[in-house]
């Protein structure tokens, strides 16, 4: 089963060294004798010793550690005379190997190339179709103005060989050339007769023939190069059933792009891609959804529409037993698939409940879905399930899920004193992480259903010395800001945020800002506030947050402009513009307060 | 589509690259290198960096990566790097970069073949094998005169299939094998039971046979019935869904749900199925896991087999995972034998054959070592492994598979069940 290669392995090192010493010894055309570079001038001075060799093994093993040395991205451009000479031989693999090295470095020695023209054109005359294919397929990869002239004659020829297997390469051929220079495809006839291959009796043919259409109408500015009529449709969709599976995609694809004339065509076309649901490539499956979904809109009947909805539900289940990568793209269309008909996998939402080894790729677009399947009568196994999720060990899946329970909170408002229980459950796990985002989901939930949850309040306030992080204060403030009424020790609880305040982040502040705003605090508490502000305020943050205001309070806004404007860094100002905000309704106390507080902020 | 394919070693050397269009350097190869392989927060196995899109696979110690610099189809580039890796495997034995290097030039020359412009072309290993060849695959016969016929069968509608294939004795096998996949919580509540079938076949048939293939599919059955009113509806079983090979008339068997096809030469993958109901599940486990203050976890695990007696489990693997500060262990077990191994942070408890319908315990408890921060333990599920002869968990039985071929030869078939272990996890 194994090749006998090792001999070749990539790096040799005895070769190496025994190169250093012969090139030395050898190579007198270098002018100035550089001893760092001449190894590897001197390895590719052995190379084409060994190219020009007068054995064919020798030969081929030359052209084998060139190849070897391009891989590893060493240059090896310098050979290209020598490697050329060894093009024309009977030995399918030295040609191939000969090919692969012209596709790379035909573009650094373009005058050189032209000495290959003529093995090419010769190949493309071969008796044996695989070496017909070949030369054909490489010509086109060699992209050289000078070469494509040569190219259009043996293409022509290509283009209608007996052979299928030439056929369906010299299809491909063709959006190569056009991808060089589009005239020459057209005047040539080549997009035309690629038009009539659509027709080919062969399948193979007819899905390159649409593979290599379908490119070249996305390049042209026309996009006219590829009209799928009533004729070709009959063709493709017979095609569809014969041809490989990466054919039968690119069927599908084409087949995505037509537009049915009516309802009743649409059913009939429908008709024939579902079969391809069956098949065991998870791709080939993905393009057949990717065109009935297309398809759907179109059709008229109800009852065809139901019955589609109902057959694409286990195909798309049964691609969640595929590879991981596979699985991911799977999930991704599902994702998309359900915002349009999100009654298709209604009743599957067991099957996205995650592995414990699904990687974490796969695992946080299974809880996308979740959240999305979620309704009434699930609801409790997908609590469970998310709760479980909580438990485990990659932080940024924990946070997910714990969010997903508000989702699902907010979603079904049946749901939502469970969700909150869960929440609760969660949060006296004391798992930092965990605590702080169940109370950011929390905080949502109350804005959801405002006084319905307050019993919690106290939980919550429990882990308040466990929050470090800007979000999970910022709406721990929130919730305590919109309930300081109902709260005995809201004013003690404001008060140890304040302690920290000046090292918040701008969130966290602009949230404690804004909700202090809106509440009623007692007046005790807004002095308390006001003096922490005066004795911790850093300028630049007061100006932040004041900036916030001028651009959030329409009714204030011209007035703080003026005032904003005839500020130079004045401070004091500043403050008092902050203190009047904080105040809001108790306005009488604002001619009051900045007497006072500048007085002791300047006595301080 | 697909603009250039690399294969990394696990370092992020490149071992083969090759372009496939001209709008990407080579130098896109060490982008790869430096943004994926040697950033550990790389999550998805699809980076997109400005406008050129990365798809990687993991296979062994390579990386295996498609590029693109178009709004390539996702599933189709994945689909075909698993089946680079298929081929490599059918090639070399087994893909690694031991292989890669020591058969790089065949790699090219498979590579330039079922890519052509970054558009998948012919990926069927047994028609590469019959013109892409190494000392290891060689065909006998010369390739000069063969090759006509070669590119014919490439590239047409039974591309799977040689026409002239004789046998003395004509011969068909078929091997049913589930793989059950259970997800059972805390509290015995199954959450999900499936099993995903495949159906191996290795057909050894002369000239062009076509073949029908019958289960106890319900839908069928039903139809069936409805003909000659027999009422077989016990035994018959809903298959929610399946895929086949590309030999299969996936036409017919939407209309009327018979499997017929032209098999290829030797063993393939004739279907693969999935079902959800009735699955019988073959082992039961009951864990009593208790965590006893911060040193000690307590563990009472019973597992019984669910089959017939006259039947055997082999390999049975029983991995029961431990706190990640474990210091020791000491279990006690009726059969097989159990040991703690640290790096996988489990108990992993072997019996090499385990008879239907006996059970089975473990007890014992797992000492902690004490720790600073308190972070509570994640509880992995509890995993098995095993493998059932004779049995399928769907109760999937094989009703017949008819030859038939021109010659009217006499065939000789064979049928074997087996149902293993999924990812089968029962959580505490």
């Amino acid at each position: 089963m194994m090749n006998s290669d090792s001999s070749l392995s990539i790096k040799d090192s005895t070769y190496a060294v025994s190169t250093v010493v012969k090139s030395i010894m050898t190579d007198f055309r270098i002018s100035r004798p550089n001893f760092f570079s001449t190894p590897k001038k001197g390895e590719n001075y052995e190379l084409r010793a060994d190219l020009n060799s007068e054995y064919r093994d020798r030969r081929k093993d030359a052209i084998k550690k060139v190849i070897a040395n391009m891989t590893v991205g060493k240059d090896v451009s310098g050979l290209f005379p020598d490697v050329l000479k060894n093009m024309q031989t009977d030995d399918l693999e030295q040609k191939k190997l000969v090919y692969l090295y012209l596709m790379n470095y035909a573009k650094t020695q373009p005058e050189l190339v032209i000495l290959a023209v003529n093995t090419f054109v010769k190949d493309t005359d071969d008796s044996n179709p695989l070496i017909r294919a070949l030369a054909i397929r490489t010509m086109g990869c060699i992209r050289v103005e000078k070469i494509i002239d040569y190219l259009c004659e043996p293409l022509r020829k290509c283009l209608r060989d007996e052979n299928p297997y030439v056929r369906k390469t010299a299809a491909i051929c063709v959006a190569k050339l056009y991808d060089l220079s589009p005239n020459l495809a057209i005047d040539n006839g080549f997009v035309s007769t690629l038009q009539d291959m659509v027709s080919d009796a062969n399948p193979m043919v007819v899905a390159n023939a649409v593979t290599a259409l379908a490119e070249i109408n996305e390049s042209s500015s026309t996009k006219d190069i590829f009209i799928i009529n009533a004729p070709t449709l009959t063709k493709l969709l017979v095609a569809l059933n014969e041809c490989t599976e990466w054919g039968r995609i690119a069927i599908l694809a084409a087949l995505a792009e037509y537009k049915p004339a009516d309802s009743k065509e649409a059913e009939h076309i429908v008709e024939r891609v579902v079969p391809q649901f069956q098949h065991v490539n998870g791709s080939v499956v993905l393009s057949a959804i990717k065109v009935i979904m297309i398809y759907m809109r179109a059709i008229k009947n109800e009852e065809a529409i139901r019955q589609l909805v109902r057959k694409m539900a286990p195909p798309l289940v049964t691609l969640l037993a595929s590879a991981p990568e596979v699985q991911y793209v799977a999930l991704r269309n599902i994702n998309i698939i359900l915002q349009k008909r999100p009654e298709i996998l209604a009743n599957e939402m067991r099957v996205f409940f995650c592995k414990y080894n699904d990687p974490p790729y796969v695992k946080i677009e299974k809880l996308e879905i979740m959240i999305k399947l979620a309704n009434e009568r699930n609801i409790d196994q997908l609590l469970s399930e998310l709760k479980e999720y909580a438990s485990e060990v990659d932080v940024d899946f924990v946070r997910k899920s714990v969010r997903a329970i508000g989702q699902c909170a907010i979603k079904i408002s049946e749901a939502s004193e469970r969700c909150v229980n869960v929440l609760l459950d969660l949060i006296n796990t004391k798992v930092n992480y965990v605590v702080q985002e169940a109370i950011v989901v929390i905080k949502d939930i109350f804005r959801k259903y405002p006084h319905k949850y307050e019993g919690i309040i106290p939980t919550l306030c429990q882990n308040l010395d466990a929050l470090d992080e800007p979000e999970a204060k910022a709406s721990l403030i929130w919730i305590i800001g919109e309930y300081a009424e109902r709260i005995e020790n809201a004013d003690e609880l404001i008060l140890t945020f304040l302690d920290t305040f000046h090292d918040e982040n701008f969130q966290v502040c602009k949230n404690f800002y804004v909700n202090l705003k809106y509440t009623r605090l007692n007046n005790f508490i807004i002095l308390r506030v006001c003096d922490k502000l005066l004795l911790r305020f850093n300028y630049n943050w007061l100006l932040q947050v004041s900036n916030f205001s001028l651009k959030n309070h329409n009714q204030h806004k011209t007035s703080y402009n003026v005032l904003y404007k005839s500020l130079q860094p004045n401070v004091i100002i500043l403050i008092f513009e902050i203190v009047h905000i904080f105040i809001g309704d108790y306005y009488q106390q604002i001619l009051r307060l900045p007497r006072y507080y500048l007085g002791f902020h300047i006595l301080s | 589509m697909i603009s250039a394919f690399f294969i990394y070693n696990q370092k992020g050397e490149v071992l083969i690259s090759r372009l496939y269009r001209q709008d990407l350097k080579r130098s896109v190869a060490d982008i790869f290198r430096i943004q994926v392989i040697s950033n550990t927060d790389i999550r998805s196995p699809i980076v997109t960096l400005g406008s050129t899109s990365f798809f990687h696979v993991r296979h062994e110690n390579l990386f295996i990566v498609a590029v693109t610099k178009c709004n390539a189809n996702a599933a189709l580039v994945f689909e075909f790097c698993y089946r680079l890796v298929n081929i490599g495997k059918a090639y070399f034995g087994k893909l690694d970069e031991e292989a890669v290097k020591n058969n790089f030039v065949l790699v090219y020359e498979l590579l330039d073949e079922v890519l052509d412009f970054g558009y998948p072309q012919n990926s069927e290993t047994d028609t590469l094998k019959l013109y892409i060849t190494t000392e290891g695959v060689k065909s006998e016969r010369a390739l000069k005169e063969d090759s006509s016929k070669i590119t014919i069968q490439a590239t047409g509608a039974t591309s799977w299939r040689r026409p002239d294939i004789k046998y003395r004795k004509n011969e068909a096998f078929i091997d049913v094998i589930e793989s059950i996949n259970l997800l059972m919580s805390a509290k015995g509540n199954t959450l999900r039971a499936d099993v995903s079938g495949q159906i191996m076949m290795r057909a050894y048939l002369s000239g062009t046979p076509e073949c029908k293939f019958g289960l106890n599919d319900k839908l069928l059955l039903e139809k069936d019935t409805s003909h000659k009113g027999m009422a077989r509806k016990s035994t018959a079983v809903e298959i929610d869904d399946c895929q086949f090979h590309q030999c299969v008339k996936l036409g017919k068997f939407d209309s009327d749900r018979t499997i017929s096809f032209v098999p290829p030469d030797g063993e393939f993958e004739l279907m693969r199925y999935r079902t959800t109901e009735n699955v019988i599940l073959p082992f039961r486990v009951h864990p009593v896991v208790n965590e006893i203050g911060k040193s000690r976890v307590e563990y009472r695990v019973t597992v019984k087999a669910n089959f017939s007696p006259k039947l055997y489990a082999n390999n049975v693997l029983i991995k029961i995972p431990t706190p990640l500060n474990t210091a020791n262990i000491n279990v006690r077990v009726a059969s097989g034998k159990a040991k703690y191994v640290p790096a996988e942070n489990a108990i992993l408890w072997k019996i090499p054959r385990f008879q239907g319908q006996y059970e089975v315990m473990l007890s014992g408890d797992a000492e902690l070592s004490a720790m600073t921060v308190k972070k509570a333990w994640s509880r992995p599920p509890i995993s098995m492994d095993f493998q059932v002869l004779m049995f399928t968990s769907s109760g999937l039985l094989v009703r017949f598979l008819k030859v038939f071929e021109k010659s009217n030869y006499t065939s000789v078939k064979w049928v074997r069940y087996m149902t293993k272990a999924g990812s089968y996890q029962i959580r505490f």
